[in-house]
């Protein structure tokens, strides 16, 4: 009780069992398309295990995550376009050297926000920082003044929705509407073939396995534990000696920063980065993610991305005027009939005949587990 | 009127706040010894948890000044306040009912209250020693694992009670610490109160007249945002202003 | 940005992007108003409110058709018929979705959102499936068309003068509901405390869902005035849902004079900005205006001190 390990026994089974599936099953099982498909999903799964520690362990839902994907998907676009761009490769635009929407939209000269992605060590300090910083921003602004709950998702749809118009807005300096396109080689590799998408998708799971590390380490913490407590009577928390605003300020930093690394590992693996990823109806639609996986169970977030996006993949293909009505009703669903998701179905329906089983048979091995 | 006064360790001074015009407290001041436990009366409506609320940091002054140790509460956020060594317990109990007792506790053990602390925080043999001392105190020794919403509502308070014991704070403002209780509870509560307002300022709202007399040093009277009058029990009992208030309507 | 205009083109500039502004104005204030009823007075957050309107918008659309077809004679007053009856329409569509799902959500807020977030997406669906992916326009009755000349420069058109008429008269009536009236003291009284509402007799299941309805309904008021000067579309309402929980949001959600001031600020700052700046521009300057000011104001323009 008073001395835990860091994983309890049903939680490693569970991360084991996830491993597997993802590094063993899945590139086994799909071929080189369906591979860099699910490692798509995957990439969304930072950001639904973001959700998990922001909204189901802090209570903070924001609906601007999107934004945060979007920074780093765009950080890495822009090192990528760069090096795409070179002056052989553009020479038949009227300044080479600069990437071609950029030629297309009359500027001449690459904007001095641009430079240092040249650099690829910039780059992956920039995915990293820059939605830190933004995620800082905003949260000191909202949580300082005790915004909360709703009025946060509303601004940080807000955000969402102003991060959109201006992308698609300044497209010469953002590629506008189409995004940036056209991305061919990270330092000289190039990453269309197959055999890079395989291994950009061994990279993306080795990242999001980090990722769930980290989250798996913050919520066991002392800083799980208040979180809860916030959760529960924040006022008591308070009064307990803790500031509340920087406790909520720096989980709104993990979850943002962890959408970050997700969105630059979709730039790597689908080759594009657009504003359609940034916007409104993608960063609730990542809470959708968040909330069939459980928002509780972080390995429930991995779950609910790759069933939602695997279910929208199949839907759309064969019944596209279905799938709206599809996702529509898992949102109602989701919050009227299975609140706590997978993980939750999963522990009041699963778990009890595992048990029940386990002690049946006495040592015979349980079956897969959906979620923690 | 004292300033400053070393021998105080609270002191309140013109206090005012105003609810979009209406005076919740008006004017009040008051000043309490280290050691000292303070009893405040008053009917509903008094501003006795508002004053309370102004003391912690809940609610804003529109005027005045509260003094503690040297330090103005009036400008200092909520933790900074309980970090100078404020503890201050609601009135309809208020703990972390998806925790366990035991964690509970380690919340407000004062260590690790940064965001980098509680990342780092340990459970080591002090921490353990700590909570497992509390625990007998607040008679939830055997509760340690349980998760704090199945208490009983007396179960409750004492936890709350332990939350601030453990913080080990130099004022403890306590409201309605037996209300809701049941007699048993109310005389286990009594028993525990009397025992740890000893080494400590404490400042209580009560209405179980019994209750005060049994604790208080002196009783200060709250009406309409101000104060009525102060002393010791015996002597608010015995102002006809007091009685007017309790009985003149 | 002033530069190559002269006084009177500027003043000329300023008086028409602000009539316009002011038709923006009354459809943010008309969509406003049925949040500033549900969110401001039930609290609950309602994503498919722009769905709503668009429901009233496209009864509109079916009232002109069928008045084209059969009465052509009476079809200058159709726009009243469909004014009712998309009213009527959001309004039933409201108490339903009420009954089927806000009920159970009423203390977990962010849950609704989502809720309502999938329904819009349902109703977006819905309409497409009914009326096709293209948009479709009424046509505005003759004594609508037109302008009326102000000055030599400026001209004010007579559909945007009615559409603010009608905001104004809509916004009007809801005041009198929500705090002249026994119903909106009801009402009033179910939000703030349930339970002591119930306790005293009021039928608070009822009072929620006649509410959550006359909500919806307004929305769909809303969208019958959106016809008047934009083309309707499955999902033009989701365009509308941002800006309008911002309006209600930034004049503080409980304050009906509040959404009005900040529906008009809103809208006469994006127009005008519109002129000299591009579209998206000005919308982006409007929004991080707005945001900003909710950061250091979060309790919105209007409202008031509570005592903890």
């Amino acid at each position: 009780m008073t001395k835990t390990s860091f994983l309890k026994r049903d939680e490693a089974v569970g991360f084991a069992i996830l491993a597997l599936i993802i590094f063993i099953v899945f590139p086994l099982m799909l071929d080189d398309f369906r591979l860099n498909l699910f490692g798509k999903y995957l990439t969304y799964a930072f950001v639904a295990v973001g959700l998990v520690l922001c909204w189901g362990a802090g209570g903070i839902l924001s609906l601007g995550q999107g934004v945060f994907f979007g920074l780093g998907g765009y950080c890495m676009a822009m090192f990528l376009k760069l090096e795409a761009s070179t002056p052989e490769a553009t020479a038949i635009q009227s300044t080479p050297g600069i990437p071609d929407f950029m030629d297309w939209n009359q500027i001449s000269a690459l904007p001095i926000w641009w430079q240092p992605f040249n650099s690829f060590g910039f780059t992956v300090l920039a995915i990293l920082a820059v939605p830190a910083l933004f995620s800082l921003i905003i949260g000191f602004a909202m949580f300082r003044r005790r915004v909360g709950g709703v009025y946060f998702a509303i601004i940080t749809q807000a955000i969402a929705a102003i991060a959109t118009i201006l992308i698609v807005g300044q497209q010469g300096y953002t590629g506008g509407v189409n995004g940036i396109t056209d991305l061919r080689t990270l330092m000289g590799w190039d990453i269309r073939p197959d055999s890079a998408k395989t291994a950009l998708y061994f990279v993306n799971a080795v990242l999001l396995f980090a990722c769930l590390f980290i989250a798996m380490a913050i919520r066991k913490s002392k800083f799980g534990r208040v979180l809860v407590a916030m959760r529960d009577a924040e006022d008591r928390v308070r009064f307990s000696g803790y500031d509340v605003a920087s406790f909520k300020i720096f989980i709104f930093c993990v979850g943002a920063m962890m959408a970050s690394v997700g969105g630059a590992m979709f730039t790597l693996q689908v080759g594009f980065m657009s504003p359609t990823i940034v916007g409104i109806v993608p960063s609730i639609e990542m809470v959708i993610f968040c909330a069939v996986g459980g928002r509780h169970s972080l390995l429930g977030a991995v779950y609910g991305a790759l069933l939602v996006n695997w279910a929208r993949t199949t839907l759309s293909e064969s019944f596209p005027e279905l799938w709206l009505f599809g996702l529509g009703g898992l949102f109602i669903a989701v919050v009227l009939a299975f609140p706590n998701g997978l993980a939750g179905l999963y522990d009041d329906y699963v778990k009890p005949r595992l048990k029940l089983s386990r002690r049946n048979h006495a040592a015979k091995p349980s079956n897969p587990q959906l979620a923690e | 009127m004292v300033q400053d006064n070393p021998n105080f360790i609270l002191s309140v001074e013109d206090l005012t706040v105003s609810f979009d015009g209406f005076k919740a407290v008006n004017g009040l001041s008051f000043y309490i010894e280290p050691n000292e436990c303070r009893v405040i009366i008053g009917p509903n409506g008094a501003g006795k948890t508002t004053v309370l609320d102004l003391i912690c940091g809940r609610t804003r002054a529109t005027e005045g000044s509260i003094n503690f140790k040297g330090h103005e509460l009036t400008r200092m956020r909520e933790d900074q306040i309980v970090h100078a060594g404020v503890g201050r317990k609601f009135q309809t109990p208020s703990v972390y009912e998806d925790l366990s007792v035991y964690e509970n506790l380690e919340i407000s053990y004062p260590r690790g209250h940064s965001v980098f602390g509680a990342l780092t925080f340990k459970r080591d043999a002090d921490v353990n020693r700590r909570i497992r001392e509390i625990a007998e105190t607040i008679f939830l020794s055997d509760m340690l694992d349980e998760r704090a919403g199945i208490l009983s509502h007396g179960q409750k308070q004492w936890l709350e009670i332990g939350m601030l014991l453990i913080q080990d704070p130099e004022l403890m403002m306590l409201d309605e610490p037996v209300a809701g209780m049941s007699v048993a509870e109310r005389k286990k509560t009594a028993e525990l109160l009397n025992r740890i307002i000893k080494d400590r300022a404490v400042i209580v709202i009560e209405h179980d007249m019994g209750f005060v007399a049994d604790i208080a040093t002196r009783v200060t009277v709250m009406h309409q945002g101000k104060r009525l009058s102060e002393g010791s029990m015996a002597h608010v009992q015995a102002d006809p202003s007091v009685v007017e208030v309790y009985l003149g309507h | 940005m002033f530069s190559g205009y002269s006084l009177p083109e500027l003043g000329a500039i300023f008086a028409m992007q602000g009539f316009a502004g002011l038709i923006l104005f009354s459809v943010f204030v008309l969509m406003a108003l049925g949040l500033a009823i549900i969110f401001g007075q039930m609290g609950v957050i309602n994503m498919a409110h722009g769905e709503f309107m668009i429901l009233g918008a496209y009864v509109t659309y079916l009232v002109s058709q069928a008045f084209a077809t059969y009465a052509p004679a009476l079809f200058g007053a159709y726009f009243f018929v469909a004014m009712v009856l998309a009213f009527c329409a959001s309004g039933l569509l409201g108490m339903f979705v009420e009954w089927a799902i806000i009920r159970h959500l009423y203390k977990r807020p962010l849950d609704t959102l989502l809720a309502t977030w999938g329904l819009s997406l349902i109703l977006q669906q819905s309409f497409r499936s009914l009326f096709g992916a293209r948009e479709v326009g009424v046509t505005i009755p003759s004594w609508m068309m037109g302008s009326l000349p102000l000055t030599d420069l400026i001209e004010v058109p007579i559909n945007g003068i009615f559409v603010m008429v009608l905001a104004l008269g809509i916004s009007a009536a809801v005041y009198v509901m929500m705090f002249k009236s026994g119903w909106g003291r009801q009402v009033r009284a179910v939000t703030q405390n349930r339970t002591m509402a119930g306790a005293v007799g009021i039928d608070t299941e009822r009072t929620d869902r006649l509410t959550f309805g006359i909500g919806c309904g307004v929305a769909g008021i809303a969208g019958a005035a959106f016809t008047m000067i934009g083309s309707t579309g499955p999902t033009s309402g989701q365009a509308y849902i941002v800006d309008t929980f911002l309006v209600v949001v930034f004049g503080g959600a409980a304050s009906l004079l509040g959404t009005i001031a900040s529906a008009f600020s809103i809208s006469q700052a994006q127009s005008i900005l519109e002129f000299f700046l591009s579209g998206s521009m000005a919308k982006v300057i409007t929004l991080l205006v707005v945001v900003g000011i909710l950061m250091l104001r979060p309790q919105g323009l209007f409202s008031i001190k509570l005592r903890k």
